[in-house]
């Protein structure tokens, strides 16, 4: 294992602590719990937004906390959801008056400790409800799974739903709001090499050096196959390809696009790959209202990327567009 | 025949010991289907739990088993964690202020329990889940009591029916948890969660039937 962490037990806390100290005018952190929140927490009569996970998969989602996304961010172990303990203090933090909104990525240990957090916080009086993210189009969302996993197509829920809760909307709208996203935001993965969690030491699976695994999961869980390597044309058209199936997208709707890095897919291979997405959708006449390429959920130093389309209407174009300032999520 | 609060706190020291035993076993059985923390977790968990009880005179059940779904709710994390904190919880309800339990508090303890995990994990039989272990234990325990068969053997054969669901899930595929990913792929592995459950049974059993 060949990386910069002191002890692999702090990695999360001394993370935290660097964040901080980074984005002092953003955030500060709770005591004695691994959660960060907006420094001027909570915010009188608007609805927070809370969201969080295993750690590792940065900016998310400690870097989406700021004006127009999240109030707080709880930090689990590396890759291991967060106990209800720090989410329940999280939404106590926040609570301005008007409700808190968890957003959830749809992992069975997620699911659990942030409904036990839910049912803490209710007994203490506060209004809370939560929406579960699963855009994943690589599982099967079937009874017979755990169904869809949570992968960036969050992001656009923060930033949506952010937006709406920052113009003053009641926690319902902001659920409703929050909910259409998840409706309309559908994503895929592909890893080209695997991670290595702190603590464990060694990676959690193994591609050979001509091999890549589509539809992988943001901790390294399986995807739909392996293949072998080929050109970023035909990984992004597989990628692609695989979301429409899931969408009912006509010519001359409209859609953003997200291009995800999950960590070391340098930017160069992420623009190809969006040059690519913009064909085919072109292609089918499908306009593509607004474009992210970055790093927004990664998985450690998983290489690789994903792909996210979310199918846009008036409402959800004005708030994709409304300002939002935020340590790794700028718009102005 | 019934057990009082200060052995409920001994049980459970032994719960925690044999977990710490077992930690690298359950983490390899959840290391092939799961996401390798299983046992990892839950001994950092049950030591909490032994931490917490140090101090506590055993006059009310409930009390012991609630400090014991917090501490397993607060320091487990992932899944296990509020599957088995949940257990506790639910189970603390049944015992509020008893100082005394005997096999009919234990099927009403086990059946809330059962009764939580489904709640929490939205889980059924079949799953591939601790369902799978609990459920047919409790099953025996439940006749045993209407048909007033001694406890030591009702208790036995409760735990040989849990290993048996243990063995079981290794028939199924998994519909629940990180392990559903792996659809058909998971048949052929034995469930972790369930394989934990069927050794706190088995311990309880060890305990009651050691006598002391």
């Amino acid at each position: 294992m060949k990386k910069l962490v002191n002890r692999p037990e702090n990695v999360v806390e001394e993370m935290l602590s660097g964040m901080v100290l980074a984005h002092p005018d953003y955030v500060r952190k709770l005591d004695g719990f691994n959660v960060l929140v907006r420094r001027e927490s909570p915010v009188e009569k608007k609805v927070a937004l809370v969201s969080g996970g295993g750690s590792g998969h940065e900016p998310s989602h400690g870097g989406y906390v700021g004006y127009g996304m999240l109030d707080a961010a709880i930090a689990g172990d590396v890759f291991t959801s967060p106990t209800p303990d720090p989410i329940y203090e999280a939404i106590k933090a926040v609570d301005g008056g008007a409700g808190v909104l968890l957003i959830v990525k749809n992992y069975t240990g997620d699911i659990m400790n942030f409904e036990m957090a839910k049912d803490m916080a209710e007994i203490d009086g506060c209004q809370v409800e939560y929406v579960v993210v699963n855009d994943d189009v690589a599982v099967e969302n079937s009874t017979y799974t755990a169904g869809r996993r949570g992968i960036a197509g969050t992001v656009f829920v923060h930033k949506i739903a952010g937006a709406k809760a920052e113009i003053g909307a009641s926690l319902e709208e902001v659920k409703v709001t929050a909910q259409k996203v998840i409706d309309n935001v559908r994503s895929m993965g592909m890893a080209l090499s695997p991670c290595i969690v702190p603590a464990a030491g060694k990676a959690n699976f193994t591609l050979a050096e001509d091999e890549m695994e589509i539809g992988m999961g943001i901790h390294g869980e399986p995807g739909t196959h392996k293949d072998t390597l080929k050109t970023a044309d035909e990984i992004t058209a597989q990628l692609v390809n695989k979301i429409l199936e899931d969408m009912q997208l006509l010519d001359g709707d409209e859609v953003a696009v997200m291009i995800n890095g999950l960590a070391s897919t340098p930017l160069m291979e992420l623009y190809i790959v969006n040059r690519r997405v913009h064909e085919i959708l072109s292609s089918k006449g499908i306009k593509i209202y607004k474009t992210f390429v970055g790093e927004f959920m990664t998985s450690l130093e998983m290489a690789g990327c994903s792909v996210s389309v979310l199918e846009l209407d008036e409402e959800l174009k004005e708030l994709l567009n409304a300002s939002a300032d935020t340590p790794a999520f700028k718009l102005l | 025949m019934s057990v009082n609060g200060l052995k409920i706190i001994d049980i459970l020291n032994k719960i925690a010991d044999v977990i710490d035993e077992n930690k690298f076993y359950l983490t390899e059985l959840d290391a092939a289907i799961g996401d390798g923390d299983h046992g990892l977790n839950m001994s950092k968990g049950f030591a909490v739990v032994k931490e917490k009880l140090k101090e506590d005179t055993g006059s009310n059940i409930g009390d012991i088993l609630k400090k014991t779904g917090m501490a397993l709710v607060s320091n487990v994390g992932g899944a296990s964690g509020p599957l088995y904190g949940t257990a506790f919880l639910k189970a603390a309800v049944v015992m509020n202020g008893k100082g005394e339990m005997d096999l009919f508090d234990f099927v009403m303890v086990l059946q809330a329990a059962l009764d939580g995990i489904k709640m929490r994990g939205k889980a059924e039989p079949d799953d591939k889940t601790m369902i799978d272990a609990i459920e047919p234990a409790l099953n025996v325990l439940k006749d045993g009591v209407e048909k007033r068969l001694p406890v030591k053997v009702t208790l036995k054969e409760a735990v040989d029916a849990a290993y048996r669901g243990v063995e079981h899930t290794k028939e199924i595929t998994a519909r629940k948890g990180r392990a559903s990913y792996l659809g058909e792929r998971s048949i052929g592995h034995q469930d972790p969660g369930a394989t934990s459950s069927a050794l706190i049974l088995d311990t309880i059993y060890q305990a009651i039937a050691d006598g002391r």
